[in-house]
């Protein structure tokens, strides 16, 4: 019995000292991670597609509520008027979750561009959907009331030979963040206005 | 005393060298070894882990009951690893994203567990420290060559930095006419360049 209690205690009291001491590191480091992540992973695509911006987007950035989570919103400025939002989205591509990053021009509800962050897909085939610029391009100036949709299934984004899947994820991932945008804008012109740029 | 601690520590660099002579932990020594950095990185990760869980264990070995030992040594090891995931994502996120799921999976890593039983569940917090810092710089020495030698086949030369500090760059180290041989970098080639270096090791008679 008395052994029976001394597993019980030891493991209790180990359990709960490493969740303590882990939890407190994660508050010490989480902030740390976000900085890595928008430096070296979203920063460069964020500025990529808005390197006209008279603001560093990524600077320029706050967060807004959505539901349960947090969503950071990237704004641009252009001409002086803080008209472009940049939203997160990911969807499934191939292999793995796509990450990628949507511009949204306010004034004229239409995508300014999307690039992608993260992915695993296959080198040389889905992998271009991140370094081939002439995929993303087809992206930018589109209206937003025009469904985003490969060729294949009626839409009008040529997908990259060999990577349907890829590029149907990200046509996806752009129309989930559309849909999201149009959920939050009243919330984002809110906002922006506030910031008072 | 003084001499057992030496000993514990070096043994750990050749004797015991987990890659080559015990051939151990082979699923980080093959994944991430395609680079010099990598195989750095990682090795001085695990060495972190092994050098704080065999303190650790060594200095609660009165106190955990046997029965749930490897339990106990699991929580403790899992922490570890947590903390060098964390550290690592928030001080050299480029690493981080190289090594990718070889960081959590040193939980897993039976030169870290088979430490922690083998050795510091027995022994003094002193020898423990040495055993586990022995066996890490090992690791961490055989993880480093194993990716200079692929490295330097696959690209013809050897570049990057460790932790974001000491860099360096040799380029062409084979001139400028050498064809790099890219076979070496990919995973068939992590297997024959650690069977040519355990061949090469075992031409040298171990004492």
């Amino acid at each position: 019995m008395g052994e029976m209690i001394k597993m019980v205690v030891v493991l209790t009291v180990l359990s709960v000292v490493s969740g303590g001491g882990l939890s407190w590191l994660k508050d010490f480091t989480g902030p740390k991670i976000e900085n890595q992540e928008m430096n070296l992973v979203k920063g460069p695509a964020i500025r990529a597609i808005l390197k006209d911006s008279e603001k560093d987007p990524v600077e320029n950035r706050f967060k807004i509520q959505d539901g349960e989570t947090e969503r950071n919103i990237f704004v641009g400025v252009f001409n002086g008027k803080p008209d472009t939002v940049i939203l997160e989205s990911v969807a499934n591509g191939f292999a793995d979750k796509v990450g990628m990053v949507v511009a949204i021009n306010m004034t004229d509800s239409t995508l300014r561009g999307v690039a992608v962050t993260t992915h695993k897909e296959t080198p040389g085939l889905g992998a271009r959907a991140k370094s081939d610029p002439s995929f993303s391009a087809q992206f930018a100036g589109k209206p937003l009331t025009v469904p985003v949709q490969v060729s294949q299934d009626g839409g009008n984004i040529t997908a990259l030979s060999g990577a349907t899947i890829t590029s149907r994820a990200v046509c996806a991932g752009v129309t989930k963040a559309i849909e999201k945008y149009n959920e939050l804008k009243p919330q984002l012109e809110e906002k922006i206005k506030s910031m008072g740029n | 005393m003084a001499k057992s601690i030496v000993a514990e520590f070096t043994k750990g660099l050749w004797k015991e060298i987990p890659p080559f002579r015990l051939v151990l932990g082979l699923c980080p020594t093959l994944g991430v070894t395609t680079s010099m950095k990598n195989g750095i990185g990682m090795g001085l990760a695990t060495t972190f882990v092994l050098l704080c869980s065999n303190i650790l264990v060594s200095l609660l070995r009165k106190v955990i009951p046997s029965k749930v030992r490897i339990a106990c040594f699991i929580i403790i090891i899992a922490t570890f690893v947590i903390v060098v995931e964390q550290m690592m994502a928030a001080y050299a996120y480029t690493l981080f994203m190289d090594l990718g799921v070889f960081i959590p999976l040193i939980v897993v890593n039976c030169i870290v567990l088979g430490r922690a039983e083998a050795f510091a569940s027995k022994n003094g917090i002193a020898t423990s420290a040495a055993d586990g810092l022995g066996i890490g710089v090992g690791f961490t020495l055989s993880l480093a060559s194993l990716g200079a030698v692929r490295e330097l086949l696959g690209t013809g030369s050897l570049k990057g930095d460790i932790f974001g500090f000491l860099p360096y760059h040799f380029s062409n180290i084979f001139g400028s006419s050498f064809e790099p041989f890219g076979f070496a970098v990919q995973a068939p080639g992590a297997f024959i360049a650690l069977g040519l270096m355990l061949c090469a090791m075992n031409l040298i008679p171990s004492k």
